[in-house]
């Protein structure tokens, strides 16, 4: 078989800019919920939210801290893969994602540390001010960021001249079409994700009957919060795809599996999606369900996937299937929310371990649901790069070939193996080892605690063989 | 828009960038290249400890180098990516793992010597990639039409083994003498016993690259033998820092050694920048061709001059809270 640089290219960008995603979208509801409980503490004076939020912002800072190195990967990767994309996208990309790297930078500087390693050494209100700057900031950074890869969806603000793009109006390229409802869509994400996995933790917490108080009270409020995020992320989520109906009809298309431009348009549960037939085989639907959500009434029109050639229609099954994992999983989150309501109402919130363990296994689903709507989004893009103006097959490096990107493409898949093998194991014992009485909790020893590092604000040690009594 | 020359302004703040990013990444990469020859294990444990607090600050300056260099010179940074594909990757590969071996060395033991390996190894490898994008940078690359064409390997020639074994010494000569600066006792023995040796090298290979340039790039050779002579001056004074990083060793000075070899990495970057200035993609691309578009390095410079500041004041504030020697056993209660 033939190595094709393209598509190992676009695999090797999947990889590594899902396996960076996964960080900063719970860092960006997590640093907000530590926010929100240093205000809390700070307005009732309750230690048990100082309590938690000392333990979530040991979590905080692991999982901060492999964002950054898996970050460090991102900005050279435009340049690696995708030379004649970063090339021609230059005046807008370079200057939009520099910004980002400033506001990490300057976040980092002036607020994470004394986040981090500022208590009971800065005065309360100082500290709670650093919390929210460092909430804000990660809004910023993300705010970037899809400002960026939005405007890779629908273009604006730019001219081509001569195979580059020149800026002709920043607010209009910045503040692009789909812009706002990605940005409100993945704020919600990233809440939803750090709502249920401080939910699901909480909940593994109470099964072992581990200061009962606090996890109680962080359950309670997430689930409250989830009672209103999951279904209003489904408004907004409804609302993006309006606007996707709208400037990318072709994938819109090929999210509902909808061939040809038609009428009654029925919602696909199940279906085959066969591009080269372009048709479903063993489709299952609910008749006028897709026209009646995307025109609000029965005989409303959808297009067709066909009004794409065929070699500008993007992978159909791909796009499709993501898109029901996606839906799949946000549905289960409704319901989820709707039970923890349910039994609020009988009190047992606290107590039926059928539930908890239920909260407890879903803190890897929002994760899986963020990666499959990048995957119907970056996927329906296919195969423009820049939509409607440059194709990835454009945009890749000329001098690139299969062997050398297969080279890389191991390389990463191994490397991201172990480091992330190595930090998750680590992350997973700082949350077994969280919310204990302090002489139970095992520590490595005080010159451990050079502070400044994000890292270096979990104590866990990373293996069984450090003495716990060097303190 | 014409009153003054943004494409100058940014060749001075990205030449900064990467003179920042040498010399301080420098110093903990090269504590990386001697880990595996240090004395013993607290040795290690103080080299480390030495340097925990800032390395990634450091690294800061990498990540801001990448993403300006998209912003304001896009050409140097889609000809020279690609161009040093593998190279790139192994830097960052090597990297990564130095970090992570950061964090998790200390909250070990079982596994320590693997993070000591992690650590020496991904040091080495970064920095040796790193050299060999300073030869990369001398021999040129092939480009046509503002894209590379040249094969995978164009950068690996023994000119740039030469000059990647070179920064790899020069960085552990940058450690070395970090070390003289923060360590005492038996450690500090070390240091400065290795140190001449380090110089020693770090001068041989310097003086075979020098000669070796004008035959890998006749324009240099122009440069320096034309009338422009007052550029001598700078190949002068690096010499002068190293005589005086090694007379200072020999009386056992603490700071000086290391400021001298700061000294060295200035007139050896400044030698560099005029062997080939203004060209910047070579041999063909000068800092003006590979320039983004006005407004884009007009709209990029209001943020980056806002947050240099801030940078460099944190930088120097957190230098000055971690001033003074480690010891071994520091925190060992």
């Amino acid at each position: 078989m033939e190595l094709d640089p393209l598509v190992l290219s676009r695999i090797q960008f999947a990889f590594v800019v899902s396996f960076h995603a996964i960080f900063p979208v719970f860092t960006i509801g997590l640093a907000s919920y530590i926010a929100l409980l240093h205000g809390l503490y700070f307005k009732t004076k309750n230690p048990a939210w100082d309590r938690l939020s000392l333990f979530w912002t040991k979590v905080f800072a692991v999982v901060f801290g492999m964002g950054v190195v898996s970050g460090i990967v991102m900005s050279f990767q435009f340049g690696t893969n995708w030379s004649n994309f970063s090339q021609a996208a230059s005046n807008f990309l370079g200057p939009v994602l520099s910004y980002e790297v400033v506001t990490a930078f300057f976040l980092e500087a002036a607020f994470l540390g004394v986040l981090l390693f500022g208590r009971g050494k800065v005065p309360q209100g100082v500290h709670l001010f650093a919390a929210i700057m460092v909430a804000v900031g990660t809004f910023i950074s993300s705010f970037w960021i899809l400002s960026a890869n939005s405007w890779m969806h629908t273009p604006a603000g730019v001219e081509l001249i001569d195979n580059r793009f020149h800026v002709v109006s920043w607010m209009e390229a910045i503040f692009n079409p789909s812009f706002p409802y990605r940005f409100a869509h993945m704020a919600m994400a990233s809440f939803l994700t750090g709502g249920f996995v401080v939910a699901g933790v909480s909940a593994w917490f109470l099964l072992r009957d581990r200061d009962p108080e606090a996890n109680r009270r962080a359950l309670s409020m997430c689930l409250w919060l989830l009672l209103f995020l999951a279904p209003a992320q489904a408004v907004v989520g409804d609302f993006h795809g309006l606007n996707t109906l709208e400037y990318q009809p072709t994938k819109l298309a090929a999210m509902e599996g909808n061939w040809e431009t038609s009428t009654n348009v029925p919602l696909l549960l199940f279906a085959i999606p066969d591009q080269e037939a372009q048709t479903n085989r063993f489709a299952i639907g609910v008749p006028n369900l897709a026209s009646i959500i995307l025109t609000h009434s029965a005989d409303g029109e959808i297009p067709g996937i066909s009004e794409a050639a065929p070699d500008e229609q993007p992978p159909v099954a791909i796009v499709f299937w993501a898109f029901r994992v996606m839906v799949g999983i946000g549905l289960l989150m409704i319901a989820v929310a709707l039970t923890g309501l349910i039994l609020r109402r009988k009190g047992r919130i606290y107590h039926n371990p059928l539930f908890l363990k239920a909260l407890t296994g879903m803190i890897a689903l929002p994760f899986v649901a963020v990666l499959a709507g990048w995957v119907v989004t970056e996927t329906g893009r296919a195969p423009w790069l820049v939509y409607g103006m440059m194709t990835h097959a454009e945009g890749v490096t000329p001098s690139l070939t299969g062997p050398m990107a297969l080279f890389t493409l191991v390389g990463y898949v191994l490397v991201y193996g172990v480091v992330f093998y190595a930090g998750i194991y680590y992350l997973t014992r700082v949350v077994r080892n969280g919310m204990l009485p302090e002489e139970e909790r095992e520590t490595v020893g005080d010159n451990f605690h050079r502070p400044m590092r994000p890292m270096s604000a979990a104590h866990t040690p990373f293996d069984d063989d450090v003495d716990p009594a060097r303190s | 828009m014409e009153m003054f020359d943004l494409t100058l302004i940014w060749a001075f703040i990205i030449g900064f960038g990467i003179m920042m990013y040498v010399l301080m990444d420098g110093f903990d990469l090269g504590l990386g290249i001697l880990y595996p020859f240090a004395p013993d294990e607290d040795a290690r444990d103080v080299m480390m400890n030495s340097v925990a607090p800032v390395w990634d600050g450091n690294e800061t300056w990498l990540v801001l180098g990448g993403a300006g260099l998209l912003g304001a010179f896009p050409l140097v940074y889609s000809v020279f990516l690609p161009a040093l594909y593998i190279g790139v990757f192994l830097m960052l590969a090597g990297l990564i793992f130095r970090g992570v071996a950061f964090e998790l060395r200390f909250k070990s033991r079982r596994n320590r010597h693997w993070w000591n390996r992690a650590f020496c190894w991904g040091s080495s490898i970064a920095a040796f990639a790193q050299g060999t994008v300073v030869g990369a940078y001398i021999q040129g690359f092939r480009v046509e039409n503002f894209a590379f064409v040249g094969g995978p390997f164009d950068w690996l020639t023994p000119f740039s083994v030469l000059t990647g074994l070179g920064l790899m010494a020069g960085y552990a000569l940058l450690g070395a003498t970090w070390l003289i600066l923060k360590s005492e006792g038996h450690i500090q023995d070390w240091a400065y016993k290795i140190t001449p040796l380090l110089l020693a090298i770090v001068l041989g290979v310097f003086a075979i690259i020098s000669l070796w340039t004008p035959f890998v790039n006749p324009a240099v050779w122009e440069r320096w033998f034309g009338h422009l002579q007052v550029i001598w001056i700078f190949p002068a004074l690096a010499l002068l820092c190293a005589f005086t990083v090694y007379r200072s060793v020999k009386r056992r000075r603490e700071g000086i050694p290391f400021v001298a070899t700061i000294g060295i990495y200035v007139f050896t970057y400044l030698g560099l920048i005029v062997s080939k200035w203004p060209v910047i993609v070579p041999p063909n691309y000068t800092l003006w061709d590979a320039a983004s578009a006005p407004e884009s390095q007009l709209f990029l410079l209001i943020g980056v001059l806002f947050v240099i500041p801030i940078i460099l004041t944190y930088t120097a504030w957190t230098y000055w809270v971690f001033r003074g020697k480690v010891r071994v056993g520091d925190g060992y209660h």
